[in-house]
């Protein structure tokens, strides 16, 4: 295969890799597993949208990630913290950004970080995460809606727990 | 909210995500994205190889039309193609390091040449690029293929730096004219003469790489 095909690619993987996971090392790990995975699985990729088969193949490998609980933002998080009022837009930095997106579930950060990292459609991060558009929509919605609660300093109701 | 005042607020919020993370995109990439794992060591190299193959069956088609090319053994290949590949993985290696680029400094460049020159077990010269533009950052000893390898660093006023990798020939390596490879975004142009074998690797614009090779080359010519 030609890796360098993949290369352009890997600054877009980090960027939202680092918007969902959080934190740079991890982020890193999880573009460097993805990146592994598609050098393995170049194969199987079908001349298309090759951007798209890259998410798609991180966001498997984010599950399983989240399944071996080596990525668990959520449950260490201080819901006070979160709460705490930004005073203004002005000030908003990335840590107060990262610390928002935490309170997101982690199905519902994928498909915002899609739509307004990567300018994704819906049928677009319905065929990069294997889910139904409609599945989007709301997720998105859902997704927005804690987003906008959490940088207001809002309390966040819903439970922070990652199902199993 | 109105659907109107709901579409700006969901631009406002892609705008925020996009401050937070887009500097990202121009962090440098580390190293290991491009060569943490053996397997794709060995498909850089067939990259190379291919590479390297296209370039020599072009030459020769250019030659001979319709003459019958005979692909380069395997063993030839790797031999030819483990210089530019050694090479890249070095200058990926040490040239995005910040505070330890090089082991000797430029300011100790008497020091350094005669250290390499020792361990490697022949006279080296460094060649000066500040005609291109680049500045000698000083040097380090690697492990190479056969016995230890020299590498030397050079800047320009950008921050863009070039390595020259410079080894002993492998046995068995024939002299070789330039020849140009690429490895990961690494730009390699690589030759061996009856004493060394010597790779640029930059992550800059091949015309202007090739250029430098050049300069290097006659600066070198005994």
């Amino acid at each position: 295969m030609d890796y360098n095909l993949i290369v352009p690619y890997i600054p877009n993987l980090r960027r939202y890799a680092r918007a969902l996971v959080g934190d740079r090392e991890g982020a890193d790990d999880l573009v460097q597993d993805t990146l592994e995975r598609a050098v393995r699985k170049f194969h199987l990729w079908r001349p298309g949208d090759l951007r798209a088969w890259l998410f798609s193949i991180m966001h498997n490998v984010f599950v399983n990630q989240l399944k071996a609980r080596r990525i668990a933002p959520e449950v260490d998080i201080d819901e006070a913290s979160i709460a705490a009022p930004i005073p203004s837009a002005t000030a908003i930095d990335v840590g107060d950004v990262e610390r928002a997106l935490c309170v997101l579930a982690p199905e519902q950060r994928e498909v915002l970080l899609l739509v307004a990292l990567e300018d994704m459609t819906y049928a677009d991060v319905s065929r990069a995460l294997g889910i139904p558009i409609g599945t989007v929509m709301s997720r998105l919605s859902r997704g927005r809606e804690r987003l906008r609660r959490a940088m207001n300093g809002d309390p966040v109701t819903t439970s922070l727990r990652i199902v199993q | 909210m109105t659907e109107d005042e709901d579409r700006m607020a969901n631009a406002d919020q892609n705008a925020i995500l996009r401050r937070s993370f887009d500097p990202v995109l121009t962090e440098p990439i580390p190293a290991r994205m491009y060569l943490r794992t053996p397997r794709w060591i060995d498909q850089a190299r067939v990259a190379a190889y291919v590479a390297i193959g296209v370039a020599f069956g072009i030459g020769i088609g250019l030659a001979i039309p319709y003459a019958g090319v005979m692909p380069p053994s395997p063993a030839m290949v790797a031999a030819a193609s483990a210089l530019p590949v050694r090479a890249a993985r070095a200058h990926l290696v040490y040239s995005p390091e910040v505070r330890h680029p090089v082991e000797v400094a430029a300011n100790e460049k008497d020091h350094l040449v005669k250290w390499l020159s020792k361990r490697l077990d022949r006279p080296l010269k460094v060649p000066t690029l500040s005609g291109e533009g680049f500045e000698l950052l000083g040097g380090r000893l690697l492990p190479g293929n056969d016995g230890p390898a020299a590498q030397f660093m050079y800047q320009d006023a950008s921050g863009k730096r070039l390595t020259l990798y410079v080894a002993r020939p492998h046995r068995g390596d024939k002299l070789t004219a330039f020849r140009f490879a690429q490895e990961g975004g690494v730009q390699v142009f690589y030759w061996i003469d009856d004493d060394c074998s010597y790779a640029i690797s930059g992550e800059i614009d091949k015309s202007q790489l090739s250029r430098i090779a050049t300069v290097i080359y006659k600066q070198l010519e005994p």
